[in-house]
């Protein structure tokens, strides 16, 4: 506890990293993956190579990712950039699927009600087709968000600054308190993210909770 | 025969589902349970394979309390159909109709057989043996569900709502073979519906239940057309039930006329008639046509097929929708084997209508609202004897 | 980089020895084939328990969650600083490894089992029990068999998670491919981390389609949608003249 009080600044700095290198990818990748996902349920031939193809990024393990993408980037090894493409490229991973899938399970007959009142693709795809989607697309985001704070904290192996470097500090002088304070700042960063996700959802479909009405 | 005694059902929030019901199902007869939804009609039937538990009373099997019996027992002995067949989708539809006998222990082969020839009594080609569910219709998938219910050759089967949720036509196909086939096998049935129209035709005896789980009243289809207890009953058996009644009347002898026909291929244009009736070479009527419209020999494409066939010994339903529906409003009148007897009018239908006794008036202490094949008079339900008196003194009113 | 990729994977130097690939190969499959193992062990009974009574739901969703959100790194680390005075040998690195691919694995797992077993049509499982079916009956005639595709894509998430995560247990000098990317990279030799990476990715990969194959042949075929394509159910069909339904075309 003393020691957490003496490193507060150091803590709230990491943390800060932390949320810069886990949660951007999140907005990126989504903002990805949206496209990706209707392309892959807009045309049926692409679902199977999208959704397995961007699985297979998955299956990169982190460590490797965040060393090898400075050579194919240029950037320098300890550059936050290489975390947060390689972050961005894990939530996307997850994404297209989650994303293809939410939009497939968007009720035909509606899509044909809004089609036949007159919406265009497009209109229909953000009034209609999005909005319905959330609840699917935010329990994929959830996952995705939790995963990947923990997976940044990989990162502090090759020295990149955010909360994962506790462990290695903790670790390498076998001292137990930057250990669990960096633990539960993760723990606490990730249930923020979901909470925030939770929260976001819950603003865009008020018609969930609008239950009691029918029973 | 299954017998309901004061059954109640109720909730823990207060709501009670069944209040009071007491009710007989006898044996080898179809008992409807109908009304609208909330009425407890499907806690009732789920009561009787103790699929839901009665707060108090008691139901027996023959005689037997359930409540005594053990339940994966009673229900194996008990068939069970549901709205949406229920079908297990990993299973094909062979080994979904072989379950039960499977569960009490019968071999594979002995039940595989049982099963292929339970699919081609409900209708199926044994082509679909080998398919999963996911690849048939709903009408289909009913038709198993129906022949899994039958696989342990049950003498009770309990069906909830299980043409509900397939399409008019479809449902008016499975509602005909199943009454087919209750002809052959002769279960006791109890059959819950909220289509009064479903339960007027199916039902030997049709039970009427109002939201609360109360009985409101049990009789036979046409008693309950003909003489509803209350507003509630008159409202839910609907409009059209005076012509609806018609349905259970057997047509008397009917003053048929002689009707000229022609055949196929036979040149009609100097006949001086109106219309004419074609019939084949076994003197089935095909339709009818009209000479002065007909240049030539008749061929199939002039042929008028509107008007409905009615059969002599039909009921008077058909005999007064085949004379309203002919376009030369002659109702045509057949035979069993469908061969041509003659034509009847629609005011001579009425007038044979005006003439007919209705039956239930004949006898108003025992009016038919136990069914016939209860033993007599033994044991009328309470709203059985009270819908008698009630439905004496509406119908005086009328 | 690729010519490095392929130089290195094709140096026979690099495929013999305790430090070549098969002696990594095999001691990664042996790490996530006993964590899954003992993960599935631990999760597929208990969530078909969720799913089946209902109950427990909250408690293990909220505690899977929270699994899920624990950092693996630092887990391992704690561990091994936690455990390698009471362990001995290679046990001193292994137990620690196990642990957080376990804790990694369990949350997939266990949330394809209740999922699949919720998902079982309300009116199956009501015609199983009504036709006379036990409480257990219904779980291993009809819900296991139904929730089969769903544990499957929990078994297979998982794995993916678990090939992947293993590698970090390298770190703490324990082996497996986490091996090329560890030495690799004190090294510098990228050749060797790429070709370690591309190994993981394989084995991902591999053990995936494996595991397909399994549920390929477990998972019947009236579940797959092999069978009917979504969102093409056959039509009812008509009556012929004998009575019978005629075979429905299939459109």
């Amino acid at each position: 506890m003393t020691w957490f009080i003496d490193h507060l600044d150091d803590v709230q700095a990491r943390t800060l990293q932390h949320v810069y290198l886990a949660g951007l990818p999140l907005v990126l990748g989504l903002l990805i993956a949206l496209p990706l996902g209707w392309l892959a349920r807009r045309y049926k031939p692409l679902y199977a190579p999208f959704t397995a193809g961007f699985g297979l990024l998955y299956t990169i393990p982190s460590l490797a990712l965040f060393v090898l993408l400075p050579g194919l980037l240029g950037t320098k090894i300890l550059d936050p950039v290489n975390v947060v493409v390689g972050m961005t490229l894990y939530t996307v991973a997850l994404l297209v699927r989650t994303v293809a899938d939410g939009l497939g399970a968007v009720p035909e007959d509606v899509q044909q009600a809004a089609t036949a009142m007159g919406y265009t693709r497009v209109k229909r795809f953000f009034a209609i087709e999005l909005p319905l989607a959330v609840p699917v697309i935010s329990a994929g985001l959830r996952v995705a968000a939790v995963s990947n704070v923990s997976i940044v904290s990989v990162a502090a192996v090759l020295g990149i600054p955010q909360l994962g470097l506790f462990f290695t500090d903790g670790f390498a002088r076998a001292f137990y308190d930057p250990l669990v304070v960096g633990i539960i700042a993760c723990v606490v960063l990730a249930l923020f993210f979901d909470a925030v996700i939770v929260l976001a959802t819950r603003a865009l479909t008020p018609w969930l909770r609008a239950t009691g009405a029918r029973s | 025969m299954i017998v309901f005694d004061g059954v109640t059902k109720t909730y823990p929030d207060g709501t009670v589902a069944v209040d009071d019901l007491s009710l007989e199902a006898p044996s080898g007869k179809i008992t409807v349970l109908v009304g609208p939804s909330g009425c407890g009609k499907t806690t009732s039937l789920r009561m009787v394979n103790r699929m839901i538990k009665p707060t108090s009373g008691t139901i027996s099997l023959d005689g037997r309390d359930t409540s005594r019996m053990k339940e994966a027992e009673l229900r194996r002995g008990i068939g069970y159909v549901i709205q949406h067949a229920g079908l297990f989708p990993h299973r094909t539809v062979l080994d979904n109709v072989s379950t039960v006998p499977r569960l009490l222990g019968v071999n594979r082969r002995d039940s595989e057989k049982r099963s292929m020839e339970l699919l081609e009594r409900v209708g199926l080609d044994p082509a679909f043996a080998k398919r999963y569910p996911a690849q048939l219709s709903g009408g289909q998938q009913q038709r198993v569900g129906v022949a899994r219910a039958l696989a342990a050759d049950p003498p009770v089967m309990l069906m909830d709502e299980p043409f509900s949720a397939v399409d008019p036509v479809v449902r008016e196909q499975l509602q005909d073979e199943f009454l087919r086939l209750q002809g052959e096998l002769g279960k006791t049935i109890i059959f819950v519906t909220h289509d009064i129209d479903e339960a007027i035709k199916l039902g030997d005896q049709v039970a009427v239940l109002r939201v609360g789980g109360k009985l409101a009243q049990v009789a036979e289809p046409a008693y309950l057309l003909s003489h509803p207890v209350d507003d509630f009953i008159a409202d839910f058996v609907g409009r059209d039930r005076g012509y609806r009644a018609l349905s259970f009347q057997p047509t008397p002898r009917l003053p048929l006329a002689q009707e000229r026909t022609v055949a196929m291929g036979e040149d009609v244009a100097r006949l001086d008639t109106d219309w004419v009736l074609v019939v084949d070479e076994r003197n089935h009527p095909l339709g009818w046509v009209e000479p002065r419209r007909v240049h030539g020999e008749v061929t199939s494409e002039v042929l008028h097929r509107g008007g409905t066939v009615a059969r002599a010994s039909g009921p008077l339903r058909a005999a007064l929708d085949a004379a309203l529906s002919s376009p030369s409003r002659r109702g045509v009148i057949v035979d069993d084997a469908g061969a041509l007897v003659g034509t009847v009018r629609a005011h001579e239908v009425l007038t044979a209508i005006e003439d007919t006794d209705r039956p239930e008036l004949e006898d108003p202490d025992h009016p038919g609202a136990a069914s016939p094949a209860a033993s007599g008079t033994s044991a009328p339900t309470s709203a059985a004897s009270a819908s008698s008196a009630a439905g004496t003194v509406s119908d005086a009113s009328a | 980089m690729i010519p490095g990729i392929i130089d290195w994977l094709t140096d026979p130097a690099n495929w013999s020895g305790p430090d070549g690939v098969p002696a990594h190969l095999f001691e990664h499959i042996w790490y996530c084939a006993l964590a899954l193992l003992v993960a599935a062990a631990v999760a597929i009974p208990v969530g078909l328990a969720i799913g089946h009574t209902g109950r427990g739901r909250f408690l293990a969703v909220n505690l899977a969650g929270a699994a899920r959100a624990i950092p693996s790194l630092g887990l391992l680390f704690v561990l091994v600083l936690w455990l390698f005075p009471k362990l001995t040998g290679d046990s001193a690195f292994l137990v620690p490894t196990l642990i957080v691919l376990v804790v990694l694995a369990i949350p997939p797992i266990m949330a394809g089992a209740y999922a699949g077993v919720e998902g079982v049509d309300p009116a199956a499982r009501d015609a199983a029990l009504g036709m006379g079916m036990t409480g257990g009956q219904v779980l291993r005639k009809v819900e296991v068999p139904c929730a089969l595709p769903l544990i499957f894509s929990g078994l297979r998430s998982a794995t993916l998670q678990v090939v992947g995560t293993a590698t970090i247990a390298a770190v703490v000098g324990t082996g497996g491919l986490g091996r090329f990317l560890i030495d690799g990279q004190k090294v510098q030799d990228f050749p060797q981390m790429a070709s370690g990476a591309l190994l993981v990715a394989l084995l991902a990969l591999g053990l995936d389609l494996l595991l397909a194959l399994v549920q390929r042949g477990v998972v019947s075929p009236g579940l797959t949608g092999r069978t009917v394509r979504r969102g093409n159910t056959p039509v009812d069909v008509e009556i012929d003249p004998a009575g019978r339904t005629v075979d429905a075309p299939a459109r």
